[in-house]
């Protein structure tokens, strides 16, 4: 079975997040990580190669501090890396970034790809259904449990308020939620091995793209923070009669109860 | 020439779904600004009595699509029927809520319609140039950013508890049409085998008004029963923080966070939280924050309204018991 995984390396969530002079995400001096949705990917891809045998090979589109990512995921047990680094990148929208996957995709055997179901960064939650729309295969988010037996996948997924269980052939596209699985550590044996494993680098022309054909959908006004809340008051005295405070407060002053 | 706001109503069990009314709300709102007829979808089975609901919650036409194989939701064959008919219809715009519902469909209707998505908005204007200008966190919270699209139809989700729901009035009637379900057979290919609902009494997370939630202060899976009976007074949702899911005290479906739920809700009471950034990503857009914490040097306090530092086994008893009094 051959597998794809599609990472995005984020920023660090203790990452304090401040606009520079131009009024954009300033990423200096900011901890980069593999986005934590996508090591749940990372972990099933790995298993399914274990369990049927094939190939992992991590995606990721970035500058060229993503190579870090792919390294870490092949030192995880993924066997090859592709990036995919543009200046035109960029400015691409999810519209544009599932675009480009899917040709990056198109250079790999694939019988089933897995992503994060959503990046801590942008909070978009849409390339792997996107690119599941093109690639014209079905696509379960949001999984919790994955079977696959010969070509046929059992998956269960969380809505609102439970879970529902899809079955579907594949190839498929699947996302992944925390509670898939407990993602491994790389081993030192591992980050060793991970030196000498393929890792190899797409521009957009060597996809067959140019930065016109990626001109995005959607466009970015501004960027703000939100406004620092102010601390309220510490209702002071014994736990019961500040408890009895607070209830008073919430009713009489705050008018929510 | 683009014409209309459409919004994609959900409904469970054939129950129109809160989010669903508020866009409905806005919606009319924006509609009224633009000039532009406010449209609501529905599919489903068995759904014509929703029409009435979506008329007097700000409709002015319903388009209902009613058939067997949209009685639960499936990502093929709702984009299958939904693509037609906005490429038919040409609105200018295709709101739906960022519910499960919201956040499979949405992106898979996007790339068919080969259009952009502003996913998870939390605010919404009219914009003379773009028509509509949509306010979105980012890194759960911790910045927004400002999104147009370049193309029509223009298409959001938007998350619960953002809009407020007007009141229904019942005296308003909309034009209703009925569209078959045209669905394509390569959109079947996934099947839907079991929906589990788990049986709670308590509201959606991510729709509750108020949010009783519990850290590692709550030093236990098993006093979580304080925290519910606290929530079962006020109808909360209760929530965790991610220390208290780690530790396997909660599922992580109650996780509130930057790797669990954004929450929005009117009062966040939060129980032995120290409020690390991560967590004040997830719910620091709360109208009203309560913090109960033995550290009076915790960071949730920094962003508490009212706060009492104490233990929360003896303040949380007392505060059911006072709420008791308050909302019988």
């Amino acid at each position: 079975m051959n597998i794809i995984v599609y990472i995005k390396q984020t920023f660090d969530t203790e990452a304090k997040i401040v606009l520079d002079g131009s009024g954009k995400i300033d990423a200096n001096g900011v901890n980069l990580i593999i986005n934590p949705y996508d090591e749940f990917a990372i972990e099933e891809g790995i298993r399914l190669k274990e369990k049927f045998g094939g190939e992992v090979t991590v995606v990721s589109i970035g500058g060229a501090r993503a190579q870090e990512a792919i390294r870490t995921a092949l030192a995880m047990g993924a066997d090859k890396g592709v990036l995919v680094t543009d200046p035109a990148l960029e400015s691409a929208d999810e519209w544009g970034i599932a675009e480009t996957l899917a040709k990056a995709a198109a250079k790999v055997p694939c019988d089933i790809l897995i992503t994060g179901r959503i990046a801590i960064d942008d909070g978009a939650s849409q390339l792997g259904i996107r690119l599941a729309e093109i690639l014209n295969v079905p696509s379960i988010s949001s999984i919790l449990k994955l079977d696959i037996e010969g070509t046929h996948v059992t998956a269960v997924r969380e809505i609102d308020g439970g879970t529902e269980t899809i079955e579907a052939d594949l190839p498929v596209i699947l996302t992944a939620q925390k509670g898939l699985n407990d993602p491994r550590y790389p081993s030192v044996a591992g980050i060793m091995k991970a030196k000498k494993k393929p890792l190899q680098t797409f521009s957009l022309a060597d996809l067959g793209l140019s930065a016109g054909d990626l001109a995005p959908k959607m466009s970015v006004q501004k960027y703000t923070l939100p406004e620092a809340r102010q601390a309220g008051r510490k209702i002071p005295g014994d736990a019961a009669p500040a408890a009895q405070e607070l209830a008073r407060l919430l009713h009489e002053e705050a008018k929510i109860l | 020439m683009a014409k209309g706001i459409f919004i994609i109503v959900e409904q469970r069990n054939l129950e129109i779904r809160k989010v669903s009314l508020e866009l409905l709300s806005q919606g009319r709102k924006i509609a009224d600004q633009t000039g532009d007829p406010l449209v609501a979808i529905i599919l489903g089975q068995g759904i014509d009595g929703l029409a009435a609901t979506a008329a007097a919650s700000g409709a002015d036409k319903v388009i209902l699509v009613d058939d067997a194989k949209l009685a639960d939701y499936t990502t093929g064959a709702y984009t299958s029927v939904l693509n037609k008919i906005i490429r038919k219809e040409e609105p200018q715009a295709v709101l739906m809520g960022n519910t499960a519902i919201g956040k499979d469909l949405a992106p898979r209707l996007a790339q068919r319609l080969g259009v952009g998505l502003a996913s998870d908005c939390t605010g919404m204007e009219t914009d003379a140039a773009s028509f509509l200008v949509f306010k979105r966190p980012i890194y759960a919270g911790k910045a927004f950013e400002y999104l147009t699209s370049n193309v029509r139809p223009i298409l959001a989700t938007v998350r619960p508890n953002t809009f407020a729901l007007a009141a229904p009035d019942a005296s308003r009637s909309a034009e209703v049409v009925k569209e078959a379900a045209d669905i394509d057979a390569a959109d079947l290919r996934a099947i839907l085998k079991e929906v589990a609902i788990a049986a709670s009494k308590r509201p959606d997370l991510t729709e509750a008004n108020i949010i009783v939630s519990g850290g590692r202060g709550m030093k236990g899976p098993e006093n979580y029963v304080i925290l519910e009976a606290l929530a079962d007074v006020i109808g909360a949702a209760v929530g965790a923080s991610r220390a208290a899911v780690d530790s396997g005290w909660k599922e992580h479906k109650f996780q509130v966070g930057q790797t669990g739920k954004t929450v929005a809700p009117t009062l966040y009471i939060a129980c032995g939280i120290s409020g690390a950034i991560q967590h004040l990503a997830g719910m620091g857009s709360s109208k009203f924050i309560v913090a109960i914490n033995k550290d009076p040097e915790a960071n949730i306090f920094n962003v508490a309204d009212y706060g009492i530092v104490g233990d929360l086994f003896d303040v949380v008893p007392v505060l059911t018991e006072e709420f008791k009094k308050i909302v019988k």
